[in-house]
């Protein structure tokens, strides 16, 4: 029988795990000698053991109001520790411009009168919220998680492709596929020493504590989510039970004299932080949308008057806006007084009226993005769209200038993915995320890969039949741990039968 | 010192224990009553009656089967409280062990496979899974209010379902009535294999855990760790009251009279259970008032 990669044609992209074929880079070759030997068959049936974990375990997303299983891919993505190192330092970096960025932003607007950023884009973006002006929550911090997708170019090349500082996604995958793999293929980490994810949840719920309103010791955290028909409704309730909290839905909250309360069986009780992966537009209809029932009327007035705390912070999105993005490395120097050390994709504001023309007669050879879109939703691939496609794109820029940008089309690294028998090269990204306790920045050493099944497709969204891999970065062995004190054996006892033959003679 | 539970979480863990109480025991209904169905039309209308549906004028066990266990729009059916037990238990994943969330998911992702296999094998596989649900909760939950919801739940389904039973097969079957109720060995390895005493054992019996006595004083003694009584004469809480009650006219009936006084003592079982229902919505269940606001 043909050993699994032999059939492997590498595409044209940057592959991950081979060098040239058959040679693989070498923080893929334990991983490639444990698979090398394993048949097709047994490839398969690890794989469908995979996919049924995942239904029992209900690890689903939602995508138009139906429950769908997130396929984890067997074959894992290795990152070694030097490369790690870089990514670490690099999100560090750019989780702390934007913080400092939105504190400008919400503060004294230092970076628009130095003349950094224009004002024009403060004032044109939908998520800047003058509710949250002058407003700064008690640790400083707003960003309490972040998510950098970082994607790999054809020349192997790390690249940030957007920040995501709202309400990012996605960990409760990265958790779940460690777990569903170190049960399937146990053999494949006793090779090398994997760095573990599982300290994620405790982080969280430490920087979540540090956030607390002044004054409160024992703060009770709660993680508020839109409810079980949100796509992302499972890793809300893996996140709060992983760290203890209440899961709450707007339902269960009431606030009252600027503090709020969740209702419990013994009566109201408070609250003092709220992790919320509800939006901004409905996490309190008394400043934002009138009609929603997501959130808790008032929420946000105790906020500001430091009753409670919001993480992340209100108003974030200004800091995530795409055209933003475009002056992230700017906002490095200018925050930081240090480089860029991931550096962006290649991008163009449409503002100017010369570049959108440019691009605009360039579009079957850019990529065109909204600049609040999220999951992929609206981008236009111009080598890959229709003529009809590109006409509606070219019009929309037109009559939203600031509401697009265009970049350079990166074709993403790929990596070997099992479809069917066997392994073949599908794209993928990386989405590292970033814990933000005030005092330090921590990344969950792998993050979430997810990788695009379908041949060629660029984006590697769970709507659009993405999947996920399991993301090992390799570190230092830690020391030897100490034996375990041996416990005495167990009772033993088995039933005597001599007496009862005796009696029925 | 438990901590406090929202209100919607226990009212959730309150459903799901009533929900796999009734999936077992409508299994264990149909599985006894299966083979008895193919020759006397009157076990299948006597079935309908116990589940509290209007009865069909020409039934075939099939039918039966395909309605009360297979068919998601009969809310009464197996397959339909199974789903609503996995619904809910969805909803309060973060409180539910994982092993406990698991095992209603997949019961839920199997079932329908089932329905082409001979229905025992479907009755029986419920059973396993609800065995399962309250074993892993059993061992994997602590003794706090999410644990006593579910049990409260279970407690109360499962006084209804065997007062039903026996409101339904008054002059019937006793084996069957046994069988039913998940007692005949039991009932075996205490009475020996008789007629007499089925009454007082399916009703007062203290060991026996699927009794209506036992079962009642499981939901009194849930409810008083919910709701510590700190008055001393009397009862406060109305559900606890109710229950009270009802177990101590059970308890001190006049075992000669059971079987002639059994229509009045059902009733008043069932009424008490409604009762107990209310006032549990009531006091731990509350809502925040529905919202007036009006958009600006």
């Amino acid at each position: 029988m043909a050993d699994i990669f032999d059939k492997y044609v590498m595409a044209e992209a940057w592959d991950e795990m081979f060098e040239r074929a058959g040679v693989p880079r070498p923080q893929y070759q334990a991983l490639f000698a444990a698979l090398q030997p394993l048949g097709v068959r047994e490839l398969r049936s690890r794989a469908d053991q995979l996919a049924r974990m995942f239904t029992d375990r209900g690890v689903t997303f939602d995508y138009a109001g139906v429950e769908r299983p997130f396929p984890l891919d067997l074959i894992p993505r290795i990152i070694d520790a030097a490369e790690w190192d870089l990514v670490t330092r690099g999100v560090r970096q750019r989780i702390r411009a934007l913080e400092a960025f939105l504190d400008d932003v919400y503060g004294g607007h230092q970076v628009f009168h130095d003349g950094v950023v224009p004002w024009r884009l403060l004032h044109s973006s939908p998520h800047y919220h003058r509710e949250a002006h002058g407003w700064r929550p008690p640790n400083g911090v707003r960003v309490h998680v972040g998510g950098t997708d970082l994607i790999r170019d054809e020349r192997g090349a790390l690249h940030v492709l957007e920040d995501n500082v709202r309400t990012p996604s996605g960990v409760s995958y990265v958790l779940e596929n460690r777990l569903a793999m170190t049960r399937t293929l146990p053999t494949l980490f006793s090779e090398q020493f994997v760095r573990p994810v599982e300290e994620y949840p405790a982080r969280l719920l430490a920087a979540l504590r540090a956030a607390a309103p002044a004054g409160v010791s024992d703060p009770t955290v709660v993680l508020l989510t839109p409810g079980v028909y949100n796509a992302a409704y499972f890793e809300h309730a893996l996140l709060a039970r992983l760290m203890g909290v209440e899961l709450v839905e707007g339902r269960d909250l009431v606030c009252e004299g600027n503090r709020l309360y969740m209702v419990t069986t013994y009566g109201r009780r408070p609250v003092h932080v709220v992790y919320r992966r509800v939006d901004d537009d409905y996490l309190d209809p008394l400043h934002f949308r009138g009609d929603s029932v997501l959130g808790c009327p008032g929420l946000v007035n105790a906020a500001r008057l430091g009753n409670v705390t919001i993480a992340n912070g209100v108003g974030n999105g200004v800091a995530d806006d795409k055209l933003v993005y475009t002056y992230v490395p700017d906002l490095i120097g200018y925050y930081l007084g240090e480089s860029p050390l991931l550096p962006n994709v290649e991008t163009y504001r449409l503002d100017d009226p010369d570049v959108r023309d440019d691009v605009l007669a360039r579009a079957g050879e850019l990529v065109l993005k909204p600049v609040d879109g999220a999951g992929g939703k609206g981008i236009v691939i111009g080598p890959v769209a229709t003529d009809e496609q590109l006409a509606v794109v070219r019009r929309a820029v037109r009559d939203d200038p600031r509401g697009w940008i265009a970049q350079r089309p990166v074709l993403l690294s790929t990596s070997p993915t099992l479809i069917g028998e066997w392994p073949v090269p599908r794209h993928i990204d990386l989405r590292p995320f970033a814990v933000n306790d005030g005092e330090d920045v921590w990344l969950l050493p792998g993050g979430l890969t997810r990788v695009a099944l379908p041949e060629g497709e660029l984006v590697v969204n769970s709507s659009r039949g993405g999947g996920s891999k399991d993301t090992w970065v390799l570190g230092e062995t830690p020391a030897a741990a100490i034996p375990a004190a041996v416990a005495p054996p167990a009772a033993q006892w088995s039933p005597s039968r001599t007496a009862a033959w005796e009696d029925e003679q | 010192m438990t901590r406090p539970l929202l209100s919607r979480i226990a009212e959730t863990l309150y459903w799901i224990g009533r929900y796999v109480e009734r999936a077992d025991d409508t299994a264990r209904l149909l599985d006894v009553s299966v083979h008895r169905m193919l020759d006397e039309p009157e076990t299948c209308r006597s079935i309908f009656a116990v589940l509290g549906l209007s009865p069909v004028a020409s039934v075939s066990a099939p039918a039966v089967i395909r309605r009360l266990a297979y068919d998601l729009d009969e809310p009464a059916s197996i397959a339909a409280s199974i789903q609503s037990a996995r619904d809910s238990a969805r909803g309060v994943r973060e409180v539910l062990a994982s092993e406990v969330w698991e095992c209603l998911n997949v019961t839920w992702h199997h079932l329908s496979a089932l329905e082409s296999q001979p229905p025992h094998a479907y009755l029986s596989f419920v059973r396993e899974r609800a065995a399962l649900f309250f074993g892993l909760a059993d061992t994997s939950m602590s003794r706090d209010d999410c644990w006593r919801f579910i049990v409260l739940g279970r407690s109360l389904e499962r006084v209804d379902m065997t007062t039903r039973l026996l409101a339904v097969h008054l002059d019937s079957d006793w084996r069957l009535l046994l069988q039913a109720s998940g007692a005949d060995e039991s009932f075996t390895r205490t009475h020996g294999a008789r007629d007499g005493e089925v009454l007082e054992f399916l009703l007062l019996d203290r060991l026996f855990p699927r009794s209506v006595v036992y079962s009642l004083l499981t939901a009194e003694k849930c409810l008083r760790a919910l709701a510590p009584d700190t008055t001393r004469a009397g009862v406060a809480d109305s559900a606890q009251a109710a229950i009270g009650r009802v177990r101590a006219g059970l308890e001190y009936a006049d075992l000669n009279e059971l079987r002639d006084r059994l229509p009045e003592l059902l009733g008043i079982l069932q009424e008490a259970c409604a009762a107990a229902g209310e006032a549990i919505a009531k006091r731990f269940f509350q809502h925040r008032e529905a919202m007036a606001w009006v958009g600006a």
